[in-house]
């Protein structure tokens, strides 16, 4: 169909449509509105169904019954009404239920602002609800990097029965690129054999719960889930990176905030020094192995952020110890400059650890 | 060749749809393009802006810190970005509505009479053609004809009607500059 210029967050709404999932319940608030209303208009045109729910807490509570159903699943919102679906998101994974929620994040903490922010990076990477349980977070960069993600997203819901987010900053849902929806095919979905969409009395019910009053049991579905984790961990790692192969220093940062580390990396590079980016794409389960390999072989690492530092833990989680680890970030909506991360970039050069 | 434009003004003056048409006519002609709308509440009221990159090849960064060229549409949109514009840039300003004066001597300042020259064509709403008229023909950075066609997408068969004074506004925004090109040189 060639390339289409889009925003953002309409081009989350085609790519999820493209990966088989014509239900969707959400609730609007700046900055992914604009996805709520891309569903509302485009659903019934694929005869899928567009709810706008009361609120936040109600509209992931829809997801679970419709993802109990075996449907491919999605809501969205933004930092605030993000949080208020943290208690479905923890019933999701203790029901194993595959869904799809976005988080196009914004300026917090409490209401905040409108801007874009990556200050929910704990929240989306540690759990974020009650309950020991993650989710696979993945994090594009591009608009055309969202129609993959989207995909993957909704591939992975199913094939590990999880419910996994799909992280943006108000910056990349506001933002237009030309995307191109190319090599998607109509997939055949595998049966979901546990689904409550009726038995007619072939075999025994079918139960969708996140509830075990048994100790032992509730441990021995906590096992089930760890051992989901580590076969996640194993499998579905994503990682990119650039100008890797002669660096002494190395940038991590993800998202939105990669491409201007690439703009600083690429000036930083003009002016001789040899310096790469690793850009995490799945931030749980987080590239660990990767950044503990190349910090043996590097004279330091500098994250950036578009928080106070929070990836930059798991950073120093993967280093443990082996290089210097310093850090640059903005809060609050405000978006690091290009020149700001150069800088930070030269400081590292020198030596100078934040 | 790239470029990294800084478009500036009030909410209504069809600032967003400026950058719009430039990023669809920079998609059609396969070129790598951005385009960030300024979406917070200083739109209310306050002046708007959007950032387009557009470049031959792939770029890193949507956001926009030292811009090659600035549109500005109004007072408050010049003031802020006049001093951000890198060297050697362009900066295009709407006459009719910009009255302060850039005291830079290290970019070209283009006084483009848009809104004059709207209201000569008897369309006030091609105000915005003229100046991007203006600047195509001086960064070089897209052909007319793509200019058209992104115009004939967004507006839709409904609205046709409008594209032969609209290519005329573009062709004046043209003229524009190349007679005070000319002058110089």
């Amino acid at each position: 169909m060639g390339k289409v210029l889009m925003k953002g967050n309409e081009v989350i709404g085609e790519a999820a449509i493209h990966a088989g999932c014509i239900y969707f319940f959400g609730y609007p608030i700046t900055p992914q509105s604009e996805l709520v209303a891309y569903m509302a208009k485009r659903l019934p045109e694929v005869n899928g169904l567009f709810l706008q729910a009361e609120s936040e807490v109600a509209a992931i509570n829809m997801v679970y019954g419709a993802a109990s159903a075996g449907v491919r699943v999605m809501t969205s919102s933004s930092s605030p009404g993000f949080s208020l679906k943290q208690e479905g998101i923890s019933y999701l994974a203790g029901a194993e239920l595959p869904a799809v929620i976005v988080n196009i994040g914004r300026g917090g903490p409490g209401l905040g602002n409108i801007q874009p922010a990556q200050s929910d990076y704990f929240q989306v990477t540690k759990g974020g609800g009650h309950g020991d349980y993650y989710t696979p977070v993945l994090a594009p960069s591009t608009l055309q990097e969202i129609i993959e993600l989207t995909s993957e997203a909704f591939r992975i819901a199913d094939d590990y029965r999880t419910p996994v987010i799909l992280l943006g900053d108000g910056m990349l849902g506001q933002m237009m690129e030309p995307v191109e929806f190319r090599g998607i095919e109509e997939k055949e979905f595998k049966e979901k054999d546990w689904a409550t969409s009726g038995t007619e009395g072939d075999g025994p019910p079918r139960v969708i719960t996140s509830l075990d009053l048994s100790d032992i049991k509730l441990e021995e579905r906590n096992n089930r889930l760890q051992e989901k984790y580590s076969m996640i961990k194993k499998q579905e790692i994503k990682v990119d990176s650039l100008y890797t192969e002669d660096a002494e220093y190395i940038v991590i940062a993800y998202g939105t905030v990669a491409r201007m580390v690439q703009s600083a990396i690429e000036k930083a590079r003009e002016e001789g020094m040899k310096i790469g980016l690793i850009r995490p794409v799945t931030l749980w389960p987080f590239p660990s192995e990767v950044i503990s390999r190349i910090s043996e072989d590097i004279k330091g690492i500098l994250a950036v952020e578009m928080s106070a530092g929070q990836m930059v833990e798991d950073v120093r989680l993967a280093v443990e110890g082996k290089t210097p680890v310093s850090f640059y970030g903005r809060t609050g909506g405000v978006i690091p400059s290009v020149e700001e991360i150069y800088e930070a970039i030269m400081k590292l050069g020198k030596g100078v650890t934040a | 060749m790239k470029q990294e434009l800084i478009i500036a003004g009030f909410g209504g003056q069809g600032v967003m749809s400026m950058g719009q048409l430039l990023a669809y006519a920079a998609m059609k002609e396969g070129k790598e393009v951005s385009w960030l709308p300024s979406y917070g509440p200083e739109q209310r009221g306050g002046t708007a802006n959007v950032s387009v990159v557009i470049s031959d090849s792939k770029f890193g960064s949507p956001v926009i810190d030292r811009p090659t060229s600035l549109i500005a549409l109004n007072n408050p949109s010049f003031l802020k970005f006049e001093p951000l514009v890198k060297e050697g840039g362009d900066i295009f300003i709407n006459e009719d509505l910009v009255t302060v004066q850039s005291g830079r001597k290290d970019v070209t300042v283009h006084l483009i009479p848009a809104l004059t020259v709207a209201n000569e064509l008897n369309e006030q709403r091609t105000a915005g053609m003229v100046i991007l008229g203006a600047f195509i023909t001086k960064t070089g950075i897209l052909k007319t004809e793509s200019l058209l066609a992104a115009l004939t997408y967004l507006l839709g068969k409904k609205k046709d009607h409008l594209i032969p004074v609209n290519r005329q506004a573009i062709v004046r925004g043209e003229k524009i500059i190349k007679k005070a090109l000319s002058s110089i040189n």
